[in-house]
């Protein structure tokens, strides 16, 4: 028994990854759970729209904070709200209206409880409360665009690294760096199968999600494809830039699961972002899931217009390239010196000097 | 046209893998690649290949198209079924009418009632010999072959050979590495690397002609002469002068001048 625990120890020593993840992993869950993983709300962002909207400011509960006030009337409030500008929208006027995003599950229902305690304003008549885009405050509306998410994820970084790991351990990466191929045609080839598979995946998600759980979906299929095409460009890099760094598929699953768990925990998915200490804030806006998860409930649940939602686009497009840009000069790295840059070379022989 | 590698070197960090290499392998011959673990086999088939680059010397191979190579491993795809193997290599290399090439190499190979089995299901051997005939699909200019004998039984061994000089005789210059002395015997040149250097280099005949000395086999291990064991005998190496008389004096075979130019370059 000793002889084994003391070879099982020497060999531990040396796998540092591992060592790394018992140590970090632990970490990391403590400060997700410390900090973040909170369910209460304790502010709702909020636009005040309509004549006295700057006086009305001070007679809201203390959770509604007031991010903005501009005149208009119910119109301009939904309008904000689907852009997603604020989590609740307060209209000011002889039929005051109080709108809360149902897209934003927990500032809605932190807001309920809120009014629900509240009186109406002094002299004032109670103003009428409604949950838009998701009314019944159901958790799947909210849930399956996210899981979508994670399954985009799932596919595009673990299993598309396994993929390429396999090869390299196979001992057959190798071998295709000296066949006739470009190394972004290797790339292509090995990525596009898993593209695919991606694409199915989440057309089926979202199938069951729509056809089975009732999730609308209220937005242009065009502006969710872009968001999800961006997406998967991110996390396809971050799967080809997993493999390259991993020996063998034990080595691609721990660093996998590594990107994975933190997308999981602190991207919105489960946690509101706006429950997190603003130390650990910061995480989430890293996280390209938390993009693909505020783009997928925009479009699904609020019919939010591109033009709402190309800032998310926009950082899922800078962070595409950088990891995808990452990823393919590893790959080419990886399939060789000789082969870097290589074109198809004419019939002539290369001659190297 | 000639392919081939002359005085390259290539490290490895700061640790030598080739010193000044040379080797022309010819169209429709065997050029045997001889060594020792660790003696730069695998890197100078590597660079022939063009999977790395030499560090210095001249590199000539055909195009990609026109080269066919098996890493140490066979390079055979496990989860895909023999003929799916020999399919993905015929696209890869752009074989026309690849399924009557795949039919013909699957018959030479004896592969072709396991044309359905995984790459995990076959025998070294049959793993080998597949991993051979994808990189021959093309009918290649250049075959390089690093290592397909290793660890396999006498009879598999026969055969892979039989694949390597059926590949020369349809016209490829084919380079393959071993670590068994005796199979360079078959090849029309042999280069014998010690340590990254190389230690002895020319046709079998000029290999065993070249040996200086005599060669004596002695029934025990005689004191101050360079030997060997063979088997239950000793081969001794005698450099100059005459052998002690009533010793049995033995023509050198490859394995003889392989340990006689060690001992000449460990003892000047």
């Amino acid at each position: 028994m000793w002889a084994i625990a003391v070879k099982e120890f020497r060999q531990l020593r040396r796998d540092r990854r591992t060592v790394g993840l018992m140590v970090m992993a632990p970490l990391l869950l403590l400060i997700v759970f410390g900090f973040a993983a909170r369910f209460d709300v304790e502010e709702v962002s909020t636009i005040v729209v309509g004549e006295g909207s700057e006086a009305a400011r001070g007679r809201l509960p203390e959770l509604f904070e007031v991010v903005e006030t501009m005149p208009g009337g119910r119109a301009e409030a939904v309008e904000g709200l689907r852009e997603g500008r604020a989590a609740a929208a307060v209209v000011v006027g002889p039929e005051p209206e109080i709108l809360l995003d149902g897209a934003e599950l927990f500032s809605a229902q932190a807001a309920l409880r809120s009014l629900a305690g509240a009186g109406g304003p002094p002299g004032g008549p109670r103003p009428r409360v409604e949950v838009l885009f998701n009314p019944g405050l159901e958790t799947s509306a909210v849930m399956i665009p996210a899981i979508a998410g994670m399954i985009l994820v799932f596919v595009g970084t673990l299993i598309t690294s396994l993929g390429v790991v396999r090869e390299r351990q196979a001992g057959t990466l190798e071998q295709l760096a000296v066949m006739p191929f470009r190394p972004w045609e290797v790339f292509l080839g090995k990525v596009s199968p898993y593209f695919v598979v991606a694409v199915f995946d989440l057309v089926l998600v979202l199938g069951v999600g729509v056809l089975l759980f009732d999730v609308p979906f209220e937005g242009s299929i065009g502006t969710f494809l872009i968001g999800s095409l961006l997406f998967l460009f991110v996390t396809l890099g971050m799967g080809i830039l997993v493999s390259s760094v991993s020996q063998n598929q034990g080595q691609a699953i721990q660093l996998a699961m590594m990107l994975l768990l933190p997308q999981v925990l602190l991207s919105g998915m489960i946690f509101p972002i706006e429950s997190m200490a603003v130390g650990v804030r910061w995480i989430a806006y890293i996280l390209p899931l938390t993009y693909f998860i505020e783009i997928a409930r925009g479009v699904m649940l609020r019919a939010a217009p591109l033009d709402a939602l190309w800032p998310y686009l926009g950082l899922l497009a800078a962070l595409g390239l950088v990891v995808f840009g990452l990823a393919v000069l590893r790959f080419r790295r990886d399939l060789g010196p000789a082969r870097a840059g290589a074109r198809r070379p004419a019939p002539a022989p290369e001659a190297a000097r | 046209m000639s392919w081939g590698v002359w005085e390259i070197s290539a490290r490895y960090g700061d640790r030598p893998a080739l010193e000044g290499v040379t080797l022309e392998p010819r169209p429709g011959s065997i050029a045997a690649v001889v060594g020792a673990d660790g003696a730069g086999k695998t890197t100078l088939l590597r660079v022939l290949a063009g999977a790395r680059d030499a560090d210095a010397g001249e590199v000539r191979r055909p195009a990609p198209e026109r080269l066919g190579f098996v890493s140490q491993g066979s390079g055979v795809y496990e989860d895909l079924t023999v003929a799916e193997n020999l399919a993905f290599a015929a696209r890869a290399y752009g074989v026309e009418g690849h399924d009557d090439r795949a039919a013909e190499l699957l018959a030479t190979t004896g592969l072709a009632e396991a044309r359905e089995r995984l790459g995990s299901q076959l025998s070294g051997g049959m793993r080998q010999k597949l991993g051979v005939a994808m990189a021959m699909v093309h009918r290649p200019d250049l075959l390089v072959l690093d290592e397909p004998t290793t660890g396999l039984d006498p009879v598999s061994r026969v055969e892979l050979w039989t694949m390597v000089a059926a590949a020369a005789a349809e016209g490829a210059a084919v380079v393959v590495s071993t670590a068994y002395l005796e199979e360079a015997e078959r090849a029309t040149h042999v280069l014998v690397l010690d340590e990254g250097r190389p230690l002895v280099s020319g046709s079998p005949e000029e290999v065993l002609s070249s040996v200086p000395g005599v060669v004596l086999e002695v029934p025990t291990r005689p004191e101050d002469v360079p030997s060997w064991r063979r088997g239950r005998t000793w081969r001794a190496w005698i450099r100059e002068g005459d052998p002690p008389r009533g010793a049995l004096r033995v023509a050198p075979d490859i394995d003889d001048a392989v340990m006689v130019a060690a001992l000449s370059r460990a003892r000047p």
